[in-house]
């Protein structure tokens, strides 16, 4: 494999909700338009590290951060960061869909609009249509933009959250278990999709499931009880397993 | 051995299961029993009120023929000379030459007062309605006064002796007369709604008191609402949880429990007496009511945006929407029924609102339909209670009138209140 560059770096990461501690010095470098997968056992912390990366913890009352996290070697946790610049840079796609009670097109276009990336109504148009095509959407919805987002079925609704996702064009985006509400036949699009989307963008996933990590991820972090076992390549940790913990859960002998 | 026991079981499963069945039927019939005196309890009260109200929606007038007297040089009557026209006389003279046996002055006064005091007015319109030549005569419909028309209505029983009843023989006599002849007709009674106060019943309508409700509401409205809907959007959205807002919220809650004549006292002792804003004016009486009404819209506000699944709001943030782009463009526009709904609530509230305006001055008795929100006004409620203290016994049906009136406008703020909830939901 040629040289990875790495896109987002985490140096001694420790949460705190109050007085409880979710994450111990968590040190981890993502590597650029590569699937990150994030798999642990419930309440190891996966999801709260996820959420560090684009600041959604700020707004949970109590919550406090230390050590460093670096995406494109800035700190995104400096005085002089604006968060909703940030959270431009980095979509983020729900466990549940949640689009907007809004028409499908004004969902995709929620997003440019705050941020006035389009000059011209047929610039968003444009994008629009992009982001809905790129998210495999285009071809289902285009006859009924104006149709309301949660109308379409649940695996349509996680494709229109991705697309309303990159239709801020951001260059990294976090997945919080994105199929664990759909069917089989939806994750297996959605999969296939975010397959796709790595060669345009830097993907961190948490997920439940093992063997989507070992399907779409190239890179696999264990966490258990808010510290980081294992990090490698997904063929090692699967296959190889340096820590007895992430053996004893792949193997399902926990979890 | 074991087969025993488990018959033994059984039975006794048995007969403890049909305890339960019957217990449960109970259980259902008490509570169907209460909707039905819940039910039979409202149904009594509207109708009492509506049965009481009935008479004062019609109003028993007497027709007469009038002719003026005074020639006109011109071929109409000019505005001016009609306007110089004594109409009581002309009234008067009607009746006199139409009953020509009365002759003394006590019974003359006593003939004339079957008549409204309202009757010139309906004289005088009917002659500057009609182009009236000098000399011709014009058929007019006169109301008749309170007590004549509860007579014509069988309210006041004309068979009773007549000490027993405030009409005299005599003038029953009079009223037969004129019964007989086919002079005397009962017509929708368009004083009440129409007209502002009066001493007189049969002349007192509502008009005043609804527009005063309808100015004291906007009053109300367009303070309480954005003063309610931004505390509330800072409580539940903005505020970081600490003592502070901890006793801010209690007093909130507090606030919505305190008395309302509390309120009036110190809408006395603040807007009038400090801020020297008008007394008896729909402004003071909103103001006051408004102080009412913003804790029930600050707690339904709340209520309506706690509701907004935080899938939304993260869904938002997510995409990089600020926190009051995410307040003003997805959050506020879900809670909006509930906001309204809890609104329209308060308002009607403040609408039957009595005690709190009977200490700004607007129990008062004001002829004058209110033009703006500073003019002196009464409200509906208000009226209600001064008509229940009047001694004439018209006022009775006049009062339940009146209550029904207020009760229509309270179910048609309500039903807005559905409409409105019906029409901006949305799902999720």
């Amino acid at each position: 494999m040629t040289q990875e560059l790495t896109k987002i770096r985490a140096e001694n990461v420790n949460v705190f909700y109050g007085a409880n501690q979710a994450l111990y010095d968590v040190s981890v470098d993502i590597p650029k338009n590569q699937v990150t997968a994030f798999i642990g056992p419930s309440g190891c912390g996966k999801s709260t590290f996820l959420r560090c990366f684009n600041r959604m913890n700020d707004a949970i009352e109590g919550c406090q951060i230390s050590g460093n996290i670096m995406i494109d070697n800035d700190d995104i946790y400096s005085s002089k960061v604006d968060v909703v610049e940030l959270r431009a840079r980095i979509g983020m796609v729900f466990q549940k869909p949640n689009p907007f009670p809004k028409s499908i097109y004004d969902n995709v276009a929620y997003g440019p609009r705050i941020h006035g990336l389009a000059d011209k109504k047929s610039d968003l148009d444009d994008l629009v249509e992009k982001s809905l095509r790129r998210a495999g959407l285009w071809e289902e919805v285009k006859d009924r933009l104006t149709a309301i987002g949660s109308g379409l079925s649940g695996g349509q609704q996680q494709r229109l959250c991705i697309a309303r996702a990159i239709a801020v064009n951001p260059d990294i985006l976090l997945m919080d278990e994105p199929c664990s509400a759909l069917d089989p036949i939806a994750t297996a699009i959605i999969e296939e999709l975010i397959d796709d989307l790595r060669t345009g963008y830097t993907i961190v996933m948490v997920t439940h499931s093992m063997q989507q990590a070992a399907r779409i991820s190239q890179k696999t972090a264990y966490f258990h009880m808010g510290q980081l076992v294992e990090f490698g390549t997904t063929d090692d940790v699967f296959t190889n397993p340096a820590d007895e913990k992430t053996e004893a859960y792949i193997s399902g002998k926990i979890g | 051995m074991t087969d025993l026991t488990a018959t033994r079981y059984q039975t006794k499963r048995r007969a403890h299961l049909a305890a339960r069945h019957s217990s449960e039927k109970r259980f259902r019939l008490y509570c169907i029993g209460a909707v039905l005196s819940a039910v039979a309890i409202l149904g009594l009260l509207l109708s009492s009120i509506v049965m009481t109200s009935l008479p004062a929606f019609t109003e028993s007038t007497v027709r007469l023929e009038l002719q003026l007297n005074a020639p006109a040089q011109d071929r109409f009557y000019s505005d001016a000379e009609l306007a110089d026209v004594n109409w009581r006389s002309v009234v008067s003279r009607a009746l006199y030459d139409y009953f020509p046996e009365v002759t003394a002055r006590q019974d003359k006064r006593s003939l004339v007062g079957m008549l409204s005091l309202g009757a010139t007015d309906a004289a005088r319109d009917a002659f500057y309605k009609s182009k009236v030549q000098p000399g011709d005569v014009v058929s007019v419909e006169l109301p008749l006064s309170d007590d004549i028309d509860l007579v014509v209505k069988g309210i006041i029983d004309r068979t009773l002796p007549e000490n027993e009843r405030i009409v005299s023989d005599q003038t029953i006599s009079w009223l037969s007369i004129l019964e007989a002849d086919g002079r005397v007709e009962r017509r929708f009674a368009l004083a009440l709604f129409v007209n502002g106060d009066s001493r007189e019943p049969e002349m007192a309508g509502i008009k005043g008191a609804l527009i005063g409700t309808l100015w004291t509401m906007l009053v109300t409205l367009a303070v309480s609402l954005p003063i309610g809907i931004m505390a509330a959007i800072y409580l539940q959205e903005l505020a970081p949880k600490n003592r502070f807002t901890d006793m801010i919220e209690v007093n909130i809650s507090n606030l919505a429990a305190v008395p309302s004549i509390v309120f009036g006292l110190l809408g006395l002792a603040v807007f009038i007496n400090f801020l020297d804003v008008p007394r008896s004016s729909p402004l003071v009486g909103g103001l006051v009511l408004a102080l009412m009404t913003f804790p029930t819209i600050i707690i339904a506000t709340r209520a309506a945006l706690a509701s907004v699944p935080p899938s939304i709001r993260e869904a938002a943030l997510g995409v990089g929407a600020s926190p009051i782009q995410v307040i003003t463009h997805h959050v506020l526009p879900l809670a909006m029924p509930g906001i309204l709904t809890g609104t329209i609530i308060g308002l009607a509230q403040a609408a039957g609102e009595t005690a709190p305006l009977l200490m700004v001055g607007m129990m008062a008795f004001i002829v004058d339909t209110p033009t703006d929100i500073t003019a002196n006004a009464t409200v509906l409620p208000a009226q209600i209670y001064m008509w229940a203290n009047n001694p004439e016994r018209a006022f009775l049906a006049r009062t339940s009138a009146a209550i029904l009136v207020l009760l229509v406008f309270l179910l048609f703020m309500n039903a807005i209140a559905i409409y409105l909830r019906k029409k901006f939901e949305r799902r999720w």
